[in-house]
């Protein structure tokens, strides 16, 4: 895979990398030149750990909370169809093939079809969407996306009238994830939203990260990123849409469903059996914040629940 | 008698470095920004998982010995068995001192009702009365009842157990999600208890000298 170099990759990586990255992402470059000068070939492309695809200007989200270093982001993933190591993914992900990426989309539409990531990308631009990540295991991240409305999408294949809830799927091949051949996970992966949940604007598909290509490790091709749910139902290499009369099976839900709703809207009101969800530690940071509900988005989506009980629908 | 204690030399030192080994490890990846982006929580698995292994290979000397026939093995239980608590205690302060910075209202609040927590509690509590009680004078001022109470270890590693399997995401009652490492330690840790189990220690002995005796004609 050949990767493409954007313009903005001329920026210099210093202005956002800290300066240990730096010196770090300094020393894989000599160590890929020493291999060069010993006549051995030089691998492809640099660890997608070692620099991050630049825009070069420093980043925040709408609160003013900076944005997770790209190697923090790069190199810390939940991400179980590689491994329940989150610093192993990256390696263990790196000859996992994002392009071309192909996803269909189907159920109760008028327009079913099979689009490719590249054609998508062309007829719904993608944008950039810094989101706050909250994973349920009381950690967050706040991540600069590029992507573009799930909305935009599903109204190009019409939902038909009975259509209430979409579901999505993750890919299956084992061979490739290794973590997929533990009898122990029903795979693949699948969640799902209520229509109006994934009409909602703050839904994206999500194509890129820090301006550049989504690493496999966080879930290229093509993930979902739901901002105001726990980071699980963002789901990652997306292969399958479909619109379902009836609310979808989702995978934490089918192995623990006391603890993993259908819904897992952030909600520091209910508790969970294992980690606090009043608290969480941004990473990068030491000491813990308030979480928030709606994990602060509840300004644009609280409407979306109005008259729930979100302590039964959690 | 000189080999003899050769060995046991030998032995003793090995407990004690494997017993340093897993915290120099820890302080190295700690300064070389080895512990993920997520340090506070790396160190907690790390010291958990460090703390029920010295556990287990605790409860696994009594029945080697017997099988070696190696009576060193008997004695280093009690070094190993004071890593697991040494482990456990450092476990237990990363909680609170790293990760909730000492706010008890926010412990009690937050996390402290979670049954699994409260597992992990009894069981470094049950734990500490074994670690006083290690050195020799208590030994000898224990006597018989030294090894009675030392018994509790039979009821602490369940519950570590226990608490390592509700600490991952998954449901172990339905053998689902992130359970292969805590399913590990439990197979591990009930067939170092069922073979001290009476009958079953009769029948590996008698298996045993079968064997012996085979293997001298
Ligand atoms: C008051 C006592 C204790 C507290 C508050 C406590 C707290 C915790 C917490 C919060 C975790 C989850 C860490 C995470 O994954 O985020 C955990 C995991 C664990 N704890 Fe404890 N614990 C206690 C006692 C013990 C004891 C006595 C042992 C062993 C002797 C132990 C062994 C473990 C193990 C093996 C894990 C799993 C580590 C992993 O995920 O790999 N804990 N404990």
């Amino acid at each position: 895979m050949i990767p493409k170099i954007s313009s903005s990759e001329i920026t210099p990586k210093s202005v956002y990398l800290s300066r240990r990255d730096f010196i770090k992402a300094a020393g894989v470059l000599a160590g890929s030149l020493a291999l060069t000068a010993c006549g051995v070939a030089a691998p492809e492309t640099a660890g997608p750990t070692s620099a991050a695809p630049a825009d070069g200007t420093a980043k925040s989200d709408e609160k003013g909370s900076p944005a997770t270093s790209y190697r923090d982001i790069t190199t810390y993933n939940n991400y179980y169809e590689f491994t329940t190591d989150k610093a192993g993914v990256a390696d263990l992900s790196k000859n996992f093939a994002t392009r071309p990426w192909e996803i269909e989309v189907g159920g109760l539409v008028n327009n079913p079809g099979k689009f490719s990531v590249d054609d998508l990308v062309k007829k719904f631009p993608p944008e950039e969407r810094i989101y706050r990540l909250r994973c349920v295991e009381a950690w967050s991240m706040v991540i600069p996306w590029v992507g573009f409305p799930l909305a935009g999408l599903l109204s190009a294949v019409e939902p038909t009238s009975a259509a209430k809830y979409v579901r999505f799927e993750s890919i299956f091949k084992p061979e490739e994830l290794p973590g997929q051949k533990e009898p122990w996970y029903p795979w693949p992966y699948q969640e799902g939203l209520r229509l109006d949940e994934a009409m909602h604007d703050l839904t994206i598909l999500a194509t890129g990260l820090y301006g550049g290509e989504l690493p496999a490790q966080n879930g290229g091709g093509l993930r979902l990123v739901v901002p105001w749910k726990y980071g699980f139902k963002s789901i990652k290499a997306i292969v399958k849409i479909e619109l379902t009369a009836e609310q979808p099976a989702t995978l934490w839900s089918s192995i623990a469903p006391n603890e993993y709703g259908f819904y897992a809207n952030v909600n520091p009101q209910v508790d969970h059996p294992r980690w606090s969800q009043k608290t969480e530690r941004r990473i990068g940071e030491l000491s813990r914040q308030a979480t928030h509900m709606f994990n602060g988005y509840a300004e644009q989506v609280a409407s979306l629940y109005d008259g729930m009980d979100l302590a039964k629908n959690y | 008698m000189k080999r003899d204690f050769a060995g046991h030399a030998l032995l003793q030192i090995l407990v004690h470095l494997a017993g340093a080994l897993p915290l120099l490890w820890l302080v190295m990846d700690f300064f070389t920004a080895n512990l993920t982006a997520n340090p506070i929580q790396a160190i907690e698995q790390r010291t958990g998982l460090t703390a029920v292994s010295f556990l287990a290979a605790s409860l696994a000397c009594t029945p080697l010995a017997w099988l070696t026939g190696w009576k060193n093995l008997t004695q280093r239980r009690k070094a190993l068995g004071n890593y697991g608590f040494f482990y456990a205690a450092l476990h237990l302060l990363t909680f609170f001192i790293l990760d909730y910075g000492l706010d008890f209202a926010a412990i009690w609040g937050d996390v402290g009702k979670k049954a699994y927590i409260l597992i992990g509690a009894a069981a470094f509590l049950l734990l500490l009365p074994l670690a006083v009680t290690s050195f020799n004078y208590w030994m000898k001022r224990l006597g018989k009842n030294w090894k009675r109470l030392h018994r509790l270890v039979y009821i602490i590693s369940p519950l570590v157990v226990l608490h390592f399997f509700m600490a991952k995401k998954g449901d172990f009652l339905r053998l689902s999600g992130d359970i292969l490492q805590p399913l590990a330690f439990a197979a591990l840790v009930a067939l170092l208890l069922i073979l001290r189990l009476p009958p079953v220690k009769q029948a590996l002995l008698q298996l045993k000298s079968k064997i012996t005796r085979g293997a001298a004609v």
